[in-house]
C-alpha cells in the first residue's frame, strides 16, 4: 500500500470500518457529559456531510489509531503528498508513518482547487495543518475528560494522550475516536478551490517545535510504479466498456456535414457518435476504435483557414486590436514625463510562441453513466472540477456524479485531461455504456490548450548620469484564460464548445513580479481576441507557471540590457534596484553559490567555435523568490546551445521537505531549459501542424545540464509559498543572458533553436 | 480479420485472437492486461511502450502483433519483482526518479538492456544510448543517476 492510495483501495468507508460507528460530536468547550450525551445520542451509522465546514472532511482517526488525511489538492508527481503528510503527523503529533494522504475523488475529499498554481502547500498544507491542529486540540480534549486531567496538562506523545503529573494516565488517538468521524464545525471562509479555508480554534505548532516538518522524507510511490503495482488512468476497465477516439477536423473551425457509416461497416462494433460538430467512433475493441478513426469518410464544412501564416505571428499579435488592458499595480510616478526628460532610453522588444502541454502521453478517461449517476475516471489535476463539468456536461445535479483521479500522463496545466473527460461523457450517453476514451498523439499535441503567445515591450529611460530614471513594460497576447484553468463548465471544454454552447470571453495576462524599485514605473498587459474562437486547437490555457516565463523572459533579459547598456554587472545592477529584503538575498545566494565574479556582459575574451557565458535572471512568484544563474556553452557554427549549469536559489518560505523541493525544482529547471531551446508550436493556414515529438521537440537526455545546484533558503518563521512552478520562471532570461554574456547576440525570441541561433550570431 | 496468434510474455504463452496488423502494445495492454507498456505516441518516437524482444529493447507501438513469431517478449513487469527487483527498478526507487512515471518503460528497459551490454558505461555513453526517449516531467538528471547507481551494481 503507497502513502497516497487511492481511494478506489482505501474507502471511506473501509478504513473507518469499526463495530458501530459512533459520530462523535463534540462542542466547545466541552465536558465528559457532553461527549458523553452526544454519543449515546448520535450512535448511528452516520458521517457528518462531505462539506468544508466539517473536520471529518479532512482528517479521520481509524480504528487502529492510523489517520486518514483526505486532501482535495492533487499531487501531480512531485510527492507533495509526502510534504501534506508531514505537515498533518506534525500537528496531530503522531508518526509520519501513521498518516495515509487520499486524494483525487469526489466522494472523499471537499474541493481545495486541485494541482493549481503552486498553492498545494501553500493553501492546501495550510488548511490541512489548520484541520490537523483541531483534530490534536480536540483528542486532548477529550482524553482531559477521560482521564479527568485538564488539558493544560496533557502530552501527546506518538498518538498517545498522556499525563504530564502521571504516565499511567493516557488514551491513545485510537481509543478516544478510532473508528469514529469527528463531528466538529470549522470556521469556513464560504469558498472552494484554492481560496477554500476553514480553520478550528486551535493554532498551529510554532515551527521551533517541529520535528517532522522539515525532513527530508523520500516518496513511497515510486515502487508501485516501478514494479506496475499500479493502475494509471489509461489502465482501468469497466464491465461492458466500449473504447473510443474524436475525430477532429482537418481545418480548424470545419464542421462535419456528411459521415459515410459505411466506410467503417466492416469493422465489429463500430458506431458514429454525431453531435453537431462533435464526432467520435467507438468500437468494442481499441484497435477497432483506431483503424474506425483512421479510416472512417467525413466531408467536412468548407472552413476559411483560420490561422495566420506561422511568419506573421507575432505581427499579428502586434496588430491586432487590444480586447483588454490592464495596468498592475498602478502607475508610479510619470512616465510620459520621465521618458521625455530622458538622455538616453533603452528599449527591446521580445516574443514567445504558442506552447504544447505535449504530456507524455495523450489524455485519456473513462465515463460510466449508471442509473442516474456517472462516475469520471480522469488524470486531470482538478478532479472536482472534472465532476463539475461532467455534471453539466451531462445535465446532471453534481451529487450524482463522482470524478476519480487516477494517475495520468502528466499534467502541468490545463491540459488536454478536461477536454477528454468531457468528451467521453458525450461518448458514454450517446452509446449507453462505460466509455473509454484516449485521445491519439496527434490530438494529444495538436489540440490540447496551449499557452498563449505574446509579445513584450520594454523601455528604460536613462538620465545623463547613468541613473534609471523609469521603466515600463507592456505584454501583449492571446489570453491565458482563453479557455479557463478547468474544465467545469462546457463553454470552456472542446465538447462544449464543438457542440455549441455559448462561449464566454475571458481575458487574462500578467506583469513581471519582481521588487525592481524605479521612481517613475509602469507594467501592463494587454489581451487580443482568439485566433479562432470556438474549437481551436490554439485556445489558450495555463501552462505551468501561467505567462510566467514568458513574462520574465523579457522582463529579466531587459534588465540585462539595461545593466549591459550601462556597463554594470548584472548581479550587481539587480541588487541596486531590487528593494524586497529576500530578493536581495537569494540574488545573492545565487550568485556567491555559482562562484559569480563580477563584470559587466558581454564577455570579449573568447575566440573560437565553443564560446561561453554566465547570465543571471530572477523572479518572484505569489511569495516565492527565484534566482538563477545559467552557464551555458554556444556552438556558434551550428547554433547548438548547451545550458550547461545551474545555480538555483529558491526561497519559498517554511520548507515542509527539501528532498521533494530540492528535486521539483531540478525538473522543473529542465522543463524550463527545453521550452526555452526547442519548444514551439507550428501551424499553417489551417490547423496546428506540431502533431508529435518530431514536430513538437523538446530536451534530450543527450542536452540534460551536467550540474543543477539548487540552494534553499529555509524561513521556518514564515509561511510556505510555493515550489511547483516558480522555478520555471526566470530560466529562459537566465539562458538568454549566458548567450548573450558568451556572444553579445541578444536573442530575443524564443526558442534558441539551433537555426535561430546560427542566424542571429552570423 | 482475426487470427490465432501466440505470444510468449514474461516467460508465460498467450494466445490471443487479433487481427495481424494490431501493434503489439494493443495485445499486451487489452488481451494479456498489462498494464505497464504504455500508449504514448504510436509512432515510436518516445519510448513508452518499449518492451524487450529476445532481450531487445522494441517499440511495441509500431510492432505488428503477428512480427513477433515465437519471439520471448519481456515487459517491465518482467523485469523484477519487489523480492527480486532489477538493479534499475532498485535505482529508480533510490533515486525517486518519476514524477509521473508514463514514461518509465522506454528508459527502464532501453537502459536494462544497454547495461547488460555495456559493463562500466561512460556518463556520454549511457545519454548516446538513452538518446531520443522522452520525459516531459523532466526528470532527466535523476533518470542519469539512477542509470549510473545501476551501471555500478551492475558493472
Amino acid at each position: 500500500m503507497t502513502r497516497h492510495d487511492s481511494p478506489r483501495n482505501f474507502s471511506r468507508r473501509a478504513m473507518l470500518k469499526t463495530g458501530g460507528a459512533l459520530v462523535v460530536s463534540i462542542g466547545m468547550p466541552i465536558s465528559l457529559d457532553t461527549v458523553l450525551a452526544i454519543g449515546s445520542a448520535s450512535a448511528q451509522n452516520a458521517r457528518p456531510p462531505l462539506t468544508p465546514d466539517q473536520l471529518s472532511s479532512y482528517i479521520a482517526v481509524n480504528a487502529d489509531g492510523s489517520v486518514a488525511a483526505f486532501f482535495g489538492k492533487m499531487d501531480m508527481g512531485q510527492g507533495l503528498f509526502v510534504a501534506i503528510g508531514q505537515m498533518v503527523a506534525e500537528e496531530l503529533d503522531v508518526p509520519f508513518d501513521r498518516v495515509k494522504v487520499i486524494m483525487g475523488d469526489t466522494a472523499t475529499s471537499v474541493n481545495q482547487g486541485g494541482a493549481s498554481g503552486s498553492t498545494g502547500i501553500q493553501f492546501g498544507g495550510k488548511q490541512m495543518r489548520m484541520a490537523a491542529a483541531e483534530a490534536r486540540r480536540v483528542l486532548v480534549e477529550m482524553a482531559a475528560a477521560k482521564l479527568a486531567v485538564p488539558a493544560s496538562e496533557l502530552i501527546v506523545v506518538d498518538g498517545v494522550v498522556t499525563a504530564k503529573s502521571d504516565p499511567a494516565k493516557k488514551a491513545s488517538y485510537a481509543e478516544l475516536i478510532g473508528g469514529r468521524y469527528f463531528n466538529i464545525q470549522l470556521q469556513w471562509n464560504k469558498q472552494i478551490g484554492n481560496l477554500l479555508y476553514a480553520p478550528g480554534e486551535a493554532q498551529p505548532k510554532p515551527a521551533a517545535q517541529h520535528k517532522i516538518v522539515g525532513q527530508p522524507i523520500k516518496r513511497e510511490d515510486i515502487a508501485p510504479k516501478v514494479f506496475c503495482q499500479e493502475d494509471f488512468c489509461t489502465d482501468l476497465t469497466r464491465p461492458g466498456m466500449v473504447h473510443a477516439r474524436v475525430i477532429r477536423p482537418p481545418v480548424a473551425g470545419s464542421t462535419p456535414v456528411r459521415v459515410d457509416e459505411s466506410s467503417i461497416a466492416n469493422i465489429p462494433g463500430a458506431k458514429v457518435v454525431l453531435d453537431k460538430a462533435f464526432i467520435a467512433v467507438v468500437a468494442d475493441k481499441e484497435w477497432d476504435a483506431v483503424k474506425a478513426m483512421q479510416q472512417i469518410k467525413v466531408d467536412w464544412s468548407d472552413a476559411t483557414p483560420p490561422f495566420p501564416d506561422q511568419t506573421a505571428l507575432f505581427d499579428h499579435i502586434r496588430r491586432a486590436p487590444v480586447r483588454h488592458a490592464e495596468t498592475q499595480p498602478k502607475e508610479a510616478g510619470n512616465i510620459a514625463e520621465a521618458f521625455g526628460a530622458a538622455a538616453r532610453v533603452v528599449e527591446a522588444e521580445y516574443e514567445w510562441p504558442f506552447q504544447s502541454h505535449a504530456c507524455m502521453g495523450p489524455a485519456c478517461a473513462v465515463v460510466e453513466i449508471k442509473d442516474g449517476q456517472a462516475t469520471c475516471w480522469s488524470g486531470s489535476q482538478k478532479p472536482h472540477f472534472v465532476r463539475d463539468g461532467v455534471a453539466r456536461t451531462l445535465g446532471l445535479p453534481m451529487d450524482k456524479v463522482r470524478a476519480i483521479w487516477m494517475v495520468g500522463p502528466g499534467s502541468y496545466g490545463r491540459n488536454d485531461a478536461d477536454d477528454c473527460a468531457a468528451d467521453a461523457a458525450v461518448i458514454a450517453k450517446a452509446i449507453g455504456k462505460p466509455v473509454r476514451l484516449q485521445y491519439m498523439r496527434e490530438q494529444g499535441t495538436g489540440w490540447d490548450p496551449k499557452g498563449p503567445a505574446s509579445i513584450h515591450r520594454a523601455r528604460a529611460a536613462i538620465d545623463a548620469s547613468g541613473k534609471v530614471t523609469a521603466y515600463e513594460f507592456t505584454s501583449k497576447g492571446f489570453s491565458r484564460i482563453d479557455v479557463q484553468t478547468n474544465g467545469s463548465q462546457p463553454a470552456d471544454t472542446l465538447a462544449g464548445q464543438l457542440l455549441g454552447v455559448p462561449l464566454v470571453v475571458n481575458d487574462g495576462f500578467g506583469v513581471p513580479a519582481e521588487s525592481y524599485a524605479f521612481d517613475n514605473k509602469r507594467m501592463a498587459w494587454e489581451t487580443i481576441a482568439p485566433l479562432l474562437d470556438r474549437g481551436s486547437p490554439l485556445r489558450s490555457a495555463h501552462l505551468r507557471d501561467p505567462v510566467g516565463p514568458q513574462i520574465h523572459f523579457a522582463s529579466e533579459s531587459f534588465m540585462d540590457e539595461v545593466a549591459a547598456a550601462l556597463n554594470v554587472d548584472p548581479v550587481e545592477f539587480r541588487l541596486r534596484h531590487v528593494k524586497n529584503a529576500r530578493d536581495i538575498a537569494v540574488i545573492k545566494a545565487a550568485a556567491e553559490k555559482s562562484g559569480w565574479v563580477p563584470r559587466p556582459s558581454p564577455r570579449r575574451d573568447q575566440t573560437g567555435n565553443t564560446v561561453s557565458g554566465r547570465g543571471m535572471a530572477y523572479a518572484q512568484r505569489n511569495g516565492t523568490i527565484v534566482a538563477i544563474v545559467a552557464e551555458v556553452d554556444v556552438d556558434r557554427s551550428s547554433g547548438r546551445i548547451f545550458a550547461r549549469k545551474f545555480t538555483v536559489a529558491h526561497d519559498c518560505g517554511q520548507i515542509i521537505n527539501p528532498n521533494g523541493l530540492t528535486k521539483t525544482i531540478e525538473a522543473n529547471i529542465v522543463q524550463g531549459v527545453s521550452r526555452t531551446l526547442w519548444e514551439e508550436v507550428k501551424f499553417d493556414r489551417k490547423n496546428v501542424t506540431s502533431v508529435d515529438w518530431l514536430t513538437y521537440p523538446i530536451l534530450d537526455i543527450t542536452e540534460t545540464p551536467q550540474t543543477i545546484d539548487v540552494v534553499l533558503l529555509n524561513h521556518p518563521e514564515l509561511p510556505p509559498t510555493g515550489a511547483g512552478e516558480p522555478s520555471i520562471r526566470p530560466v529562459a532570461a537566465a539562458i538568454a543572458n549566458a548567450i548573450f554574456d558568451a556572444t553579445g547576440v541578444r536573442i530575443r525570441r524564443v526558442p534558441f533553436s539551433p537555426e535561430r541561433v546560427k542566424a542571429a550570431l552570423s | 480479420m482475426t487470427e490465432k496468434i501466440s505470444l510468449n510474455v514474461n516467460g508465460k504463452t498467450h494466445v490471443i485472437d487479433a487481427d495481424p496488423d494490431m501493434p503489439l502494445l494493443y495485445a499486451l495492454r487489452n488481451d494479456i492486461g498489462l498494464n505497464n507498456p504504455h500508449f504514448g505516441c504510436g509512432l515510436a518516437q518516445c519510448g513508452a511502450c518499449t518492451v524487450h524482444l529476445d532481450g531487445q529493447p522494441i517499440r511495441s507501438c509500431i510492432t505488428p502483433v503477428s512480427s513477433v513469431a515465437d519471439g520471448k517478449i519481456v515487459t517491465l513487469a518482467g523485469l523484477g519483482t519487489p523480492e527480486k527487483p532489477h538493479p534499475l527498478q532498485t535505482a529508480y526507487v533510490e533515486e525517486e526518479v518519476p514524477q509521473c512515471g508514463y514514461c518509465i518503460n522506454g528508459w527502464i528497459m532501453t537502459a536494462a538492456a544497454f547495461l547488460r551490454d555495456n559493463r562500466k558505461p561512460t556518463e556520454a555513453q549511457i545519454k548516446d544510448a538513452l538518446s531520443g526517449l522522452k520525459c516531459r516531467c523532466g526528470t532527466h538528471a535523476s533518470i542519469l543517476r539512477a542509470v549510473k547507481r545501476a551501471a555500478v551494481q551492475m558493472g
